[in-house]
This record gives structure tokens, C-alpha cells and sequence, in this order.
């Protein structure tokens, strides 16, 4: 239950520092996400309130849409209105959203689209219950802003939501508290891991002394390599601060060769490479440096789990032939054109990846 | 047996006392085996790093009669330093079984006793006493150095006294 | 006339006295030059990652102890700075540059293991004597203050386990000028002969792209002219309030790398002695650190200089107290790649030279 409060705690706070940043383009890049995530964990609270939501199509994408039969009155219809409209005029940041959505719901579509029927709807009561708490304060500053802004403002309202859900229906808010954490017991643990994971990157949105970095990267390899080749893009900082890339698997080798080789970034240190198993996918974290520039970037791809296999570093680093060797030996992720991709640690013959999270001994009482 | 001790002079008598010690040809063994127990430089993981302290200036092994040898052929006790993982357990049986008779094994450190830190790892051997006889058990994390001349000392102890009384000690 | 020769398999290791642990390498030899080497790792591989995941953040201290065992100050470090940055920890002063002495004493004590036992490899037995001499020294001082030998445990997320006892650091300031002295002896007794130099000079060359390349680090890529340690570079703890040099050489041989690592000793003595003048009389060592230590939701990947290059510690925390995915970037094991590059073409006897100028520790190479 702290936990929960204390998450909710750090949301508003995250939130209101999001206000303050709005008008900056990669501020408001990260509200977007951070609002996803705050819905994500709203949605699971509200899952429970809701629970003959409909089934909409699209996680994020059609939020607002699906949200369009709340129990509620009509300026939370004229509020979502607006904020569809911009937010369809983001069309690709949105598409970056859904996405990541996508992503997370991979193992459990149904449950996921059903939570995100609730997660619009939660957010579009925390609109409308927001505007009738401040109606000054926010109302207006929706109108006003921009795009960008109905980003932040979605996530203030979340968390909004959040918080006056503890001073309304107490006892509904536990209910729904222990419901969402039965259910995040079994699959929506791993998720949590995932999306707590890209959330809890860019939930502290204050701005960061990497952010141009990051600015850069991105313009660079947008410019280059078409804007289709970066998934996600935000500060890790609770990692120093470190940009991170987040790739698909089809454009990761381009994107790898582009940081290596173009003239502006020149990163020509791999610094680590490693796996890791997120139970409903596989990642593979790259962090890079560019002696002449002086730069860090971290470098992520989502794998799927089943069949988990990328390509390979080696090509351009050829400092990542054991590390990948040793992701291929505990994980099991096969990397595509590595020159001599073996067990390096276990050998050949051991049964087994040991470092995946379902990992049995084979021989465990010796 | 018999001794004949006629057509000593006092003088001389005293001096064949003196010099002339009687003792069985088991315990004579056991004296000299004990008294130069060379180990094998068998260092797997930290406890090497204190097992090469004991043969450092400070501790200095050499005085007590053992030095390290590199080769098992010249090896009469093995000292497992370390932790022995299952890729590495075949190599010391193969190691032990080069070993000339007679031989005796040191387990040092907790890892080589019982599995030490890494108990509940996939990879490593919970003891080395699953794979070659040991017979003394050294505890630490990774042992004192003291410690392992202690061990040392104990073993020449188990020889000495196996010699004086023809049972095998466990 | 030309001799015909056959190629043959030499196989060294894993227990081998030169190869400083359980570490095989298969040569492909024909006569005395080696056509290929095949290392083979793993045989210390101990599965500390998956340990790990099921252990609370402060419980995994002790296993970063037996990583790399020379250094475990270092290990200690990264792994509390990971969770202190996750954590946005505040660490204190006192407790700060207890943990930089610690730091730098366990520096200097691996350089020299490094050096007795490299120049054993090489044939000269004296040196290791008088390095674990010295060594002794240290190990008693960091005994002192951990209670520990080797594995010391000694730092906690937001701070240090013990104070220092009283006269201890009065003990480190005089062991820094006996420190010189024996130094500038080794200087006389090994850098200075010329035996040895003739024995190291130009062996086991590679250039800084492919230092760059191969991500070695530490000195390994000190040594041919890249100007890069963390401690300056990305500063972390207090290391700003220090004055010290980044020991460069250009050779990129085995000798550049053994002039690297004597220099980072003065480096180190001199980071000692300022440690020791700045120190807080007085001050608490323990930073605010909630009782049950839980990272919040995130992921976060820190890179620090440990005496055999970048040391790193990957975070991926669900919130919980234990983490959901440990992982190190060892040093030793990034290191280790070059060395088949190294040894093709090479003499069967600079093997052992080549490799112990690597300077790898097999805890830190296998995980």
C-alpha cells in the first residue's frame, strides 16, 4: 500500500514538474509517455471499477474514442474531444506510444485492450473530476496550450485521478488496488519491470544537461535514416543522465553502423552489451562512447522472447564478440553474423539458458 | 630386536644414545612425508590470492618444508583454493589422478568445503568432496593465511599419527 | 634449404602457474609461432548474476567481493553507486573519502600482485617476494579498517560499514612515504634492468584504434595513448577535490603497460596523501538510507575505474528490494578479447608475457 502511495506521490510530483517543461518538445515527448504509464497503472486500479469496458481497438491510439461512454456529463466529451484532436495531430509521437503499448501487451492483448478501454476512461473522468476541482488552474491552461501540452496535462490528470480516488471511494480504490495487484502477480509483474522501466526513465522530466545530446542523436539519425527507425528516444537518469535510443530489431544494426560511422556522432566504444530477460520479451542494452565527442548513448532493442535472435555487433566492434557469446550463452539470444557464437561460459553441452527468469537446474544436487 | 650393546665404552654409549633413535619404517615414512609436503598451485579463485601470500615473505611457507610445485607429478597434496565449478571438476579429478601416491587434498575455503557463497549456483560443485577425498576442511572466506599453515599442520599431524597407529584417520 | 614443418596443438591450462587462475588457451603452433589461440573461459564461471536477482541489494555486497579479487573496494564501490544513483542517495563526506583511501590502497595492492606475479611469468622470482611484502602492509591497514583480508564487504549503499579506528589514518600517512621509497627501489630493481626491458619492449603491440575497438580499457588503453580515466573523465565520489595525473605512454607494449601501472601507484600514493590531509576529523558515515533498500522502477548502468579498467554495474530494478537484472561490465573479461589478435604470429614465449600484461583476474573474466 505504500508502495502504491508512494508511486502516486512520485507521479504527481513528476506531473507537476512535466506542467512546467510543456513547452519543450522533448518534455513533452517524455509527459506522453509518462501520461501512457500513468494510465497503465491507473488502469489497472480502475480495471476493477469498470468491468464491462468495452473492447476498443487500439491501446492508445484510440483512447479517446473509446472513452467516449463514460458515465460522466459533456465537458468531459468537449475536454477529450479537444485532446484527441491534438493528440492526432501528434500522429508520431502517438504512434511511438502505441508502440510501446503494443510492445508491453504483447503476452496478454485481451487483458491489455481491455485495460486500456478502462485507462481511457479513468483518464477521462480524471479530466473531467480535474477541471471541476481547478477549474481555473488547468481548464484554462488545456485551452491555451499547445499539443504538447495535453500531454502534461493528461498526466497531471492521472495522477489527479489517482489522488482524488483516494479521498472519494476509498474503500473501491482498495478493492481495485488488490485486484490489480492479484493480477500483476502472475503476468503484469513483468510488464510492470518493462514499463516501469521506460516510465521510470523519463518520469522525472526536469530537464537534463544531456538533453541537446539527446536532441541531437535524434535529429541526426531522423534526418539520416528516416524517422521510422527510433522506437523511443528519452534521458535515462537514473543511469547519469545517459540519452537512450530505443531501436526495432529490423533497423538496430543500421542505426548501430549509423553511430558508429557518421561523422557527427563517431562512437567508437562499445562500452557494454548485455541481455536481459523481461519475461515478456528479451532486451539487449548497448551503451556506447564516442571518444572524440566525449558522449555517452545507450542503445536498446526489444526482442521477442520465443525466438530471440538479432544481429550481430561485431562487425562494427568487434569488442562485442564475447559479450555476445555470453548474452548467447546465458539468455539464449542468437546474434545474426557473429563470427563464432558459442556457450562461452557453460559449454556446449549444458541443458538450458540459466540467466532466463524460468530457468530449471538440470542437475541441481551436485 | 636386539641390540647388542657390549664393548661400549661409557663415553661411546652416551653418544649412541644420543644419535641413535629407534622407530618403526611406517612412522619413519610418515616423518619424512610429513616434514616435506610439497602442494600443488591449484588456485581456482580468491583463495589463491592468499595461498600465494602464505608462500609470500610475510608467511613464508618454505620454513615448514612445503613449496609449491606447478606439476601434479611432483605434487603430494592437492590444495583446493577456490571455487570448483562443473566445467572445472573434471580437470581436478584429472589433476588428482596424476598425482603420485601417496597424496592427500586440502579443501581451503568454504567454496572448495561445501559450496561456500555460491551454494545456490547453477554452475558450481557444492564441495569439492564430491569429487576427490578430502582430508582436511580449511573454513574462511577465503581463509587466513594462518589458517592454511594451521591446515598444513594439521595434515602433517593426520600423517604422522596414521603411520603411528596403522589406522586410517577420517 | 627450407625444413618442413607440422602444425601442432599446444594446449595450456586452466591450471597453469602463469595463466593467474583457471584459464585454457589452445595453441595452433608450427615450430615456435603460434598460428592461433583459442581462449577458452568459464571455468570459474559462478553465476553471481542469477545469484543475485534472488539477494537484497546490501547482500550482494559480498558477492562483488569475490569478482574481482584484487580490487574488491572497487567492486564494492560500483555496485553501491548504482543503487545510490537509482536511489539519488546523498553519501557523506567522511564516509566518502574512507571509501576513496580504501579505494586507492586496494589500487596500488593489485598493481602489485600484478607486478610480483608478472614478473615471476617472466622468470624473476625476487620481485613477488617484495611486492606481497609491501601487499602484507595494505592488507593489514584495510584489515583494520573492514576486518577483512581480502573480501572485505566493507561499503554500504549511502556509506561505509565501519569508522576508522583510531590512528588509522595517521598509519596510511605513513605508509605513503614508505610506499615511495620501496617504489623507487622496484624502479631500480626491474624498470631500470636491462634484461627486462629487452624482454618487454615492442611484445604484444596494438594500436589505440584497436584498443579503441577491442573496448579494452583501463590501462590497457592508457598505454597506447588514450588519455581516459573515469576518475577524471566522469568524475565520480570526490575524486574532483584530488590532484592527479592519467598516466599515458604511447608504446602500446607490454612495456607501456607495466610503466602505466607503476605510475598509477604514485598516482594513487598522491590521492592517498591529499585524502589523508582533507579528511574530516570527524562526521557520521552512514548517509540517510531508508531501512529496507528498494530501487525505484528503472534501469541505470554506472562505469567507474577499478585498477583493470571500467568497471560497470547494469541495474534493472522493478522496485523491489532484490533487483530484477544484475549485470557487471568486468573489466578482465572486455580485456581478454584482444588477446587471440595479440598472440597470432607471436613467439610460443611471449605467450605468458603478452598475457600477464593484460593483468586479468579469472573471478572478474568468468562472472
Amino acid at each position: 500500500m505504500d508502495e502504491e502511495k508512494d508511486l502516486a506521490q512520485r507521479k504527481k510530483e513528476a506531473a507537476e514538474r512535466a506542467k512546467q517543461l510543456a513547452r519543450e518538445r522533448l518534455a513533452a515527448k517524455q509527459a506522453a509517455e509518462q501520461a501512457k504509464q500513468a494510465a497503465e497503472t491507473g488502469d489497472a486500479r480502475s480495471d476493477d471499477l469498470n468491468p464491462s469496458s468495452d473492447v476498443s481497438d487500439g491501446p492508445a491510439n484510440e483512447a479517446p474514442g473509446g472513452a467516449a461512454q463514460p458515465p460522466s456529463a459533456e465537458d468531459i466529451a468537449s475536454a477529450k474531444k479537444r485532446v484527441a484532436e491534438e493528440v492526432r495531430a501528434k500522429a508520431a509521437e502517438l504512434r511511438r506510444q502505441r508502440e510501446a503499448a503494443e510492445s508491453g501487451a504483447e503476452d496478454d492483448l485481451e487483458l491489455a485492450k481491455k485495460k486500456a478501454a478502462a485507462a481511457a476512461k479513468a483518464r477521462a473522468a480524471a479530466l473531467a473530476k480535474q477541471k471541476a476541482a481547478e477549474a481555473a488552474g488547468s481548464d484554462d491552461e488545456l485551452a491555451k496550450q499547445k499539443a504538447k501540452a495535453a500531454a502534461a496535462a493528461k498526466a497531471r490528470a492521472a495522477a489527479l485521478a489517482k489522488q482524488q480516488g483516494d479521498a472519494a471511494d476509498d474503500e473501491a480504490k482498495q478493492k481495485a488496488i488488490a485486484a490489480a495487484k492479484a493480477k500483476a502477480a502472475a503476468a503484469a509483474r513483468a510488464k510492470a519491470a518493462a514499463a516501469g522501466e521506460d516510465g521510470g526513465a523519463a518520469k522525472p522530466s526536469a530537464s537534463s544537461p544531456n538533453d541537446p545530446l539527446l536532441q541531437k542523436y535524434v535529429r541526426i539519425i531522423e534526418e539520416h535514416l528516416g524517422p521510422d527507425v527510433l522506437e523511443d528516444a528519452y534521458i535515462n537518469r537514473l543511469a547519469k543522465d545517459v540519452p537512450t535510443l530505443v531501436v526495432p530489431k529490423e533497423a538496430y544494426y543500421k542505426v548501430a553502423e549509423f553511430l558508429k560511422y557518421n561523422e557527427q556522432l563517431r562512437f567508437d566504444y562499445l562500452s557494454e552489451l548485455h541481455g536481459t530477460d523481461f519475461q515478456t520479451h528479451m532486451e539487449v542494452y548497448v551503451h556506447l562512447y564516442s571518444y572524440p565527442n566525449r558522449q555517452p548513448v545507450a542503445l536498446k532493442v526489444k526482442i521477442e522472447r520465443d525466438n530471440p535472435e538479432v544481429d550481430s555487433l561485431v562487425p562494427l566492434w568487434p569488442g562485442a564478440n564475447w559479450p555476445e557469446c555470453e548474452a548467447y550463452d546465458l539468455l539464449g539470444i542468437r546474434f545474426r553474423g557473429h563470427p563464432n557464437l558459442i556457450r562461452i561460459f557453460l559449454g556446449e553441452h549444458w541443458v538450458g539458458h540459466p540467466l532466463r527468469k524460468d530457468y530449471e537446474p538440470y542437475d541441481a544436487e551436485v | 630386536m636386539d641390540v647388542k650393546w657390549e664393548g661400549f665404552s661409557g663415553v661411546e654409549m652416551e653418544e649412541v644414545k644420543r644419535n641413535v633413535f629407534l622407530t618403526t619404517l611406517e612412522q619413519l615414512k610418515g616423518w619424512a612425508r610429513s616434514s616435506s609436503l610439497w602442494p600443488l598451485t591449484f588456485g581456482l579463485a580468491c583463495c589463491a590470492i592468499e595461498m600465494m601470500a602464505v608462500g609470500g615473505a610475510h608467511y613464508d611457507l618454505d620454513r615448514f618444508g612445503s613449496f609449491f610445485r606447478a606439476s601434479p607429478r611432483q605434487a603430494d597434496v592437492m590444495i583446493v583454493s577456490g571455487t570448483v565449478t562443473k566445467k572445472m571438476a573434471p580437470l581436478l579429478r584429472r589433476l588428482y589422478d596424476q598425482m603420485p601416491e601417496p597424496k592427500w587434498v586440502i579443501a581451503m575455503g568454504s567454496c572448495a568445503t561445501a559450496g561456500g557463497p555460491y551454494v545456490k549456483s547453477y554452475s558450481v560443485v557444492k564441495g569439492v568432496d564430491q569429487i576427490v577425498p578430502v582430508d582436511v576442511y580449511i573454513p574462511g572466506c577465503p581463509p587466513n593465511p594462518a589458517a592454511l599453515i594451521y591446515g598444513i599442520h594439521k595434515l602433517k599431524e593426520k600423517i604422522r599419527l596414521e603411520a603411528k597407529t596403522g589406522k586410517k584417520v577420517l | 634449404m627450407m625444413l618442413r614443418t607440422e602444425e601442432m596443438i599446444l594446449n595450456v591450462g586452466p591450471q597453469h602457474p602463469s595463466t593467474h587462475g583457471v584459464f585454457r588457451l589452445i595453441l595452433k603452433i608450427d615450430g615456435e609461432i603460434i598460428q592461433e589461440a583459442t581462449p577458452v573461459i568459464g571455468y570459474l564461471h559462478r553465476g553471481t548474476e542469477k545469484i543475485a536477482e534472488g539477494l537484497q541489494y546490501t547482500q550482494i555486497i559480498p558477492y562483488t567481493d569475490r569478482m574481482d579479487y584484487l580490487s574488491a573496494m572497487t567492486n564494492n564501490y560500483v555496485l553501491c553507486h548504482a543503487v545510490e544513483t537509482m536511489m539519488g542517495i546523498e553519501v557523506p563526506e567522511r564516509a566518502e573519502y574512507l571509501r576513496v583511501l580504501a579505494m586507492e590502497l586496494g589500487r596500488i595492492a593489485s598493481h602489485l600482485v600484478w607486478w610480483g606475479t608478472y614478473l615471476l611469468d617472466l622468470g624473476a622470482t625476487s620481485p613477488f617476494l617484495y611486492a606481497f611484502r609491501e601487499r602484507e602492509m595494505i592488507i593489514n591497514l584495510l584489515n583494520e579498517l573492514s576486518g577483512a583480508r581480502l573480501t572485505f564487504n566493507y561499503m554500504r549503499i549511502g556509506g561505509v560499514k565501519w569508522d576508522a579506528p583510531d590512528g588509522w589514518i595517521d598509519k596510511v600517512k605513513q605508509f605513503v612515504p614508505y610506499m615511495r621509497e620501496k617504489l623507487h627501489g622496484y624502479h631500480e630493481l626491474v624498470t631500470g634492468n636491462e634484461i627486462f626491458r629487452q624482454r618487454v619492449t615492442g611484445v604484444g603491440r596494438y594500436t589505440k584504434e584497436e584498443a579503441i575497438s577491442y573496448s579494452l580499457s583501463g590501462v590497457n588503453l592508457r598505454s597506447t595513448g588514450v588519455k581516459w580515466d573515469l576518475r577524471k573523465d566522469e568524475p565520480y565520489s570526490i575524486y574532483d577535490r584530488f590532484d592527479f595525473d592519467v598516466p599515458v605512454r604511447d608504446g602500446g607494449d607490454c612495456l607501456a603497460r607495466y610503466e602505466c601501472r607503476m605510475a598509477e601507484i604514485e598516482q594513487s600514493l598522491r590521492i592517498i596523501e591529499q585524502a589523508c590531509e582533507q579528511f574530516p576529523p570527524e562526521g557520521p558515515i552512514m548517509g540517510k538510507v531508508p531501512r529496507i533498500i528498494k530501487a525505484p522502477p528503472g534501469e541505470t548502468f554506472v562505469r567507474i575505474e577499478a585498477p583493470r579498467g571500467e568497471i560497470g554495474c547494469y541495474i534493472a530494478s522493478d522496485g523491489k528490494k532484490e533487483p530484477y537484472r544484475l549485470k557487471f561490465r568486468r573489466p578482465s573479461f572486455y580485456n581478454l578479447q584482444i588477446l587471440p589478435k595479440l598472440l597470432k604470429g607471436q613467439n610460443l614465449a611471449n605467450v605468458i608475457a603478452i598475457l600477464g600484461s593484460i593483468d586479468i583476474v579469472l573471478g572478474e573474466v568468468d562472472g
